[in-house]
């Protein structure tokens, strides 16, 4: 325990560069947009004289040079001080954290399907490499891999919400229902059940999919030989040593894909209406709320980053091999 | 040639030229048998397909016809993709060879930087760069590239490390060729095959960005894709869901048609290699 604890603060020290060159970047993204906060202040009062706009520019430090106000803004931030979203006219931070839970419920049961089902089928799949319920599920599966979650999200919609009436089409609870407790927790279920299954099903296919080539992988190893030498039953070879050793990658897939999911819950959120991060996000591309974009995209960085720590923990205690060798490939 | 013979010979391989194929061939006919304006009205609004012979998809609620739409949205979106995935791959191929030839520092703050793009997600980058600088295809392509360059990068800098300790390099040097002309004559060509592999995995992305993005409103407003498309018929989902499904299928049918060529790639390369 006390080398993975080590190892998990060396990869901890290793992502503050990161995060730095993450902030320079969210900081000329900000300057290259058009207009400054003094612009949209003056716009949302409806104008102002020079007198003030100078008066004002100065007050903020924004008539200062470029590394001077790099370092305002690097000061801001040590502060979690992410600015003002003048669209909603509220502190930015306040709005990211107010909408953060909605999408990280839409993306933990978005992964919590797509990690337990797509490892399921693919061991099914892994079984017997070749068979026909092999390639049916491989065929099934790359199709699915194929839909952009945007448009499966409509299908789903006209399916489930409009023809059928099993689900609601938007939103994330039943407004002024009034319900509480586990109604209110069960309410939100079944408004997430369709934006679940659109964000999380492209991750299904994959997993499916690396799930068997790991494990068709695994079919060539010497020790699935050994084991069926042994005259184990094959579904314990299945289950004990080839699917076991499929597992691992799957993990480390969670955290490259951690990206790329919040990057797919924008889109989600927005068929859906679901009050999110990604919606806040769309919603600061329409109202031109540059300062709030470059506060969503930093907070995405650090969830990003937060995720792999979370992945680096949860693989060195499934697997014992790391950690235990202290060079560690870049 | 006999690559080409061996891709015909699996059954995705085959699946897939056929399905790319004739997306090709869509894309490049457009102007041909649709020489109008996709955008312009071509006749009553609401036609539902198969209703009228002269509008075999229908029309949406501004009486713009769907076929037409739909062929020249895969001119878009093969374009796009195609764009995208060359400027991502050429800048990762040429960040990663600099990076594994010049090592050191030049290299460590490189991989910093792949590493920072890695960590934001690259739909919200995209996002994030076209509504600052405004949608034009030019802008869209490479707010694309952006999120995309990442990957190639690694791979080509990881093969770089692989391939400066081997002898050629040496004589290279020893000829008196400058750093970047062997880094850029000598080890990039020898990266580059496995960089192209992953190509497909990027077009097919590029092609998904650009579709949402353009279903969000963030594509270039002058053409058609089907991405826009889709948010048009969103409107009309409870009247004329075929708006929003139609697109939706040229979509799947380009992504499904790279990714089963690329799988019939990779399928012709191992019986190429467990031949040899």
């Amino acid at each position: 325990m006390n080398r993975a604890f080590r190892l998990l603060r060396r990869r901890a020290i290793s992502s503050i560069p990161v995060l730095l060159i993450v902030v320079v970047g969210a900081f000329l993204l900000l300057e290259a947009a058009p207009g400054d906060a003094v612009d949209a202040y003056l716009l949302s009062i409806g104008g102002g004289d020079p007198a003030l706009v100078q008066a004002l520019r100065e007050s903020y430090g924004l008539d200062q040079s470029l590394p001077a106000r790099l370092s305002l803004y690097l000061s801001a931030l040590a502060r979690l001080d992410l600015g003002w979203s003048v669209t909603f006219g509220r502190p930015i931070l306040d709005l990211i954290l107010e909408r953060l839970p909605n999408t990280l419920w839409l993306m933990g049961s978005a992964v919590a399907l797509a990690f337990t089902l797509g490892s399921a089928l693919g061991i099914i799949a892994g079984a017997r490499p070749g068979s026909v319920r092999d390639r049916l599920l491989s065929t099934g599966s790359l199709a699915l891999y194929a839909v952009p979650s945007f448009w499966l999200g409509l299908v789903l919609i006209l399916v489930f919400a409009v023809q059928l009436r099993w689900f609601p089409t938007s939103g994330i609870a039943t407004i002024a229902s009034g319900k509480q407790g586990i109604a209110r927790a069960l309410d939100i279920a079944h408004h997430l059940v369709l934006p679940v299954c659109s964000l999380g099903f492209i991750y299904l296919a994959l997993f499916l999919r690396m799930m068997r080539a790991g494990m068709a992988e695994a079919w060539r190893q010497d020790y699935a030989l050994a084991a069926r030498a042994k005259g184990l039953a094959r579904r314990r070879i299945v289950l004990r040593h080839v699917a076991r050793n499929a597992l691992l990658p799957l993990v480390t897939m969670l955290g490259l894909q951690a990206a790329s999911m919040l990057g797919g819950s924008v889109v989600v959120e927005s068929v859906f209406a679901v009050p999110g991060f990604g919606r806040l996000a769309q919603e600061a591309v329409a109202g031109r709320d540059a300062p709030l974009l470059t506060g969503i995209i930093l907070v995405s960085a650090v969830i990003v980053i937060l995720i792999n720590l979370a992945v680096d923990i949860a693989y060195g205690i499934l697997d014992p091999r790391v950690g235990a060798s202290e060079g560690r490939a870049a | 040639m006999s690559l080409l013979r061996r891709l015909s010979r699996s059954p995705e391989g085959q699946a897939g030229l056929v399905l790319l194929g004739l997306l090709v061939l869509a894309a490049l006919l457009a102007p041909v048998l649709f020489p109008d304006d996709p955008l312009s009205i071509a006749g009553p609004a609401l036609l539902r397909p198969f209703a009228d012979p002269a509008f075999p998809l229908g029309t949406d609620r501004l009486g713009r016809d769907v076929l037409a739409g739909l062929f020249h949205g895969a001119r878009a979106s093969l374009a796009v993709g195609l764009a995208a995935a060359a400027v991502a791959l050429v800048a990762g191929a040429v960040v990663g060879t600099l990076a594994g030839f010049a090592g050191g520092l030049v290299d460590e703050t490189l991989m910093r930087v792949v590493d920072a793009f890695q960590t934001v997600p690259g739909f919200l980058l995209a996002l994030a760069f076209v509504s600052v600088t405004g949608a034009s295809l030019p802008v869209v392509i490479f707010a694309i590239a952006l999120g995309a360059w990442t990957g190639p990068a690694r791979l080509a800098r990881a093969e770089v490390l692989s391939i400066r300790e081997r002898d050629y390099v040496a004589a290279a040097c020893v000829i008196g060729m400058r750093p970047l002309e062997i880094a850029l004559r000598e080890v990039l060509p020898n990266a580059l095959p496995p960089v192209l592999a992953l190509s497909a995995v990027i077009v097919a992305n590029a092609v998904l960005i650009e579709s949402a993005l353009s279903f969000l409103g963030l594509g270039d407003p002058n053409i058609v894709t089907w991405g826009s498309m889709i948010a048009e018929g969103r409107n009309m989902l409870r009247t004329a869901p075929f708006l929003s499904i139609v697109p939706g299928i040229g979509l799947v049918a380009t992504v499904l048609g790279v990714y089963l060529l690329a799988e019939g790639f990779s399928d012709a390369l191992a019986r190429r290699r467990s031949r040899a």
